[in-house]
């Protein structure tokens, strides 16, 4: 076995090329060694043991949405470089190509259960899901769209923070999406915030913790300034299991931790409460209007 | 108080000490230095004209981080009225990075908040350098309702490295209590004018930033990011620092250009903190100024205004299909 890369055993830190063949890998958790197949077949979660891996938003979209009602928004938008940041372009298409998208986030219309949503899905992969013009005005966006159509807007995110190649223009859009929220909030509709591994800085400052419900992934990492940082300015110790979801928890700040194949019945549960119940009328959802 | 020159001041200054020294050795005998030291005295103002009017953003940042800057309580003692100050965020406690009450200034009301650093050792344990804890910003958010329910305009004054990195901060939500100021500053019913005094860091500075108005004193910055933290995640390496401030546009005058920035208050020559007279006039008469423009505005006008300012930020393309 001596061909397997040795894995980071605080997890989540895997990269495709720490998957020899791309067909098996190390469990960061448990060390089971494990089959891509059994990976891509569990959403990204270690049937062994529970340990969740990265979702592409593609996956989290299908594993969320009723088949078949998914409309995305705003695909076509292109990121700028308004600062003229050396190299930034290049790094963008970088993602963009890896990815398939056009940014960090994927926003869209659809239902679950029927119920009408607005959902918006941040990809780590691309520039660590950090939010730059581009992420804050599509989120914004399907946030207004909610607004407009009563809709529940929903957004799981995984960040690091705000694009730093944007400068001032990334710290606006953390006004500019919470702004947004604060319409949706006043119209009555339910945000819900799911936060998964990991999620920091100008995310979590902004949208990502503003949901009528929080919810979190297992064990995933969430703050605002990083774990590095914090040693770095203030020489403190951190407490075991720092900035994990269950710690944030027992803190106060999550309602609740979800794994990843309850994720879509939690949510659906949620609506039931803050919605009013939907029709189905030939397979699609439509809101009954009181 | 007795000022250390910045690196880049310094040829200022030996120049300064020199035609000093001139004066005072000629001071005690009969030989006249007059034409000598009014040239040496041109060559100093040359030399600060041109050093001041051509400043890089990184000498910019430093005046800005001056440990002789005026802060915001020396603001108030220099150009508002009175100043009651108010504390604590009513849950866990009183944040002295970031004070806050009621405030006259030019004879109006204003609810001033912003945040404090301190001067010495002793005076930034309790200021905390500025660095506000989540109850700064819960005290800052409890005090801006205050003021919409009796229908006083807001005045934020900025000025912090960033919201504490710290495990107490982490562990009582730092992060909630900035985004929470977003979304409810943005639905505030009264006007809201936030000027940058110094240090506009992060998400700790935007936390009170969300007004109709922003204004921004000549040598202040605002960044998504220190220059050294950009340094060291771009650069690799913090000494970049300079390269990394050039590169984020964080001067007032780049800020403007991006529309963040409503107005660029001029300081003195050679800093705020060389004349805090003039520097105190200049930005009591803006404040007064942008609140004088918003006066005639309805509740729903002021809280529209406010979202639309914000909803325009960000720089992308759309390209038709
Ligand atoms: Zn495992």
């Amino acid at each position: 076995m001596s061909f397997f890369k040795k894995l980071s055993l605080k997890g989540f830190g895997e990269k495709k090329k720490d998957m020899p063949e791309g067909q098996w890998q190390k469990c960061p958790a448990c060390e089971t060694m494990l089959h891509e197949i059994d990976l891509s077949e569990n959403l990204r979660v270690c049937p062994k043991c529970g340990h969740h891996y990265p979702l592409d938003s593609e996956e989290r979209i299908n594993s969320l949405i009723d088949e078949g009602t998914w409309q995305p928004m705003d695909s076509h938008l292109r990121t700028a470089n308004p600062l003229g940041f050396k190299a930034y372009k290049e790094k963008v298409e970088a993602s963009a190509k890896k990815t398939g998208l056009n940014e960090a986030v994927t926003t869209g219309r659809g239902s679950m259960e029927g119920y009408p949503v607005s959902l918006g899905v941040m990809d780590f992969r691309f520039q660590g899901a950090s939010m730059g013009s581009v992420v804050g005005e599509k989120l914004t966006r399907a946030i207004e769209a909610a607004t407009a159509e009563r809709r529940a807007c929903i957004i799981v995110s995984a960040s690091g923070g705000a694009r730093m190649h944007e400068g001032i223009l990334s710290l606006m859009q953390m006004a500019k999406t919470s702004g947004a929220l604060a319409m949706h909030h006043e119209a009555g509709l339910p945000f819900i915030s799911v936060l998964t591994h990991p999620t920091f800085g100008g995310t979590t400052a902004s949208f990502a913790t503003l949901g009528d419900i929080i919810l979190a992934e297992p064990k995933c990492i969430i703050g605002f300034a990083g774990p590095v940082v914090i040693r770095e300015t203030t020489h403190q110790k951190l407490p075991p299991g720092f900035q994990t979801a269950e710690f944030m928890m027992s803190h106060g700040l999550v309602d609740r931790i979800v794994k990843r194949h309850d994720l879509r019945g939690e949510i659906v549960q949620f609506l039931r409460y803050f919605m009013p119940a939907p029709t189905v009328i030939e397979g699609r959802a439509a809101t009954v209007i009181a | 108080m007795k000022m250390t020159p910045l690196e880049f001041e310094k040829p200022i200054v030996e120049l300064q000490d020199q035609l000093n020294e001139l004066l005072k050795k000629s001071a005690g005998q009969n030989i006249n230095v007059d034409k000598e030291a009014a040239a040496m005295q041109q060559k100093i103002e040359k030399l600060r004209s041109k050093t001041y009017k051509n400043l890089t953003s990184w000498q910019r940042v430093q005046i800005a981080r001056h440990p002789a800057r005026p802060y915001l309580l020396d603001y108030v003692e220099a150009c508002f009225g009175e100043f009651i100050e108010l504390h604590g965020d009513r849950h866990i406690g009183d944040d002295d990075a970031m004070p806050g009450g009621l405030a006259t200034i030019g004879g109006r009301r204003v609810m001033l908040v912003g945040h404090q650093k301190g001067r010495d050792t002793k005076e930034n344990l309790k200021r905390n350098f500025g660095c506000a804890h989540p109850e700064g910003y819960r005290k800052a958010m409890r005090l801006m309702r205050m003021a919409e329910k009796f229908g006083i305009p807001i005045l934020s004054l900025i000025d912090t490295p960033g919201a504490y990195p710290g495990v107490q901060a982490e562990e009582r939500n730092i992060a909630e209590s900035i985004a929470f100021n977003l979304r409810e500053m943005m639905t505030l019913r009264v006007p809201v004018v936030a000027v940058i005094i110094g240090e506009g860091g992060s998400g700790g500075a935007l936390g009170i930033g969300v007004a109709n108005r922003v204004l921004m004193l000549e040598n202040a910055y605002y960044s998504v990011i220190s220059p050294e933290g950009c340094a060291a995640i771009l650069w690799k390496d913090r000494k970049f620092a300079p390269e990394a401030a050039e590169a984020l546009r964080l001067t007032a005058t780049d800020l403007k250009k991006f529309g963040i920035v409503d107005e660029v208050i001029a300081e003195p020559l050679d800093g705020a903190h060389k004349d805090l007279a003039v520097a105190s006039d200049n930005l009591k008469s803006a404040i007064l100024k942008h609140f004088c423009d918003l006066d005639g505005l309805t509740p729903d006008q002021i809280r529209a205004g406010r979202y639309a300012k914000f909803r325009k930020y960000g720089e992308f393309t759309e390209p038709t299909a």
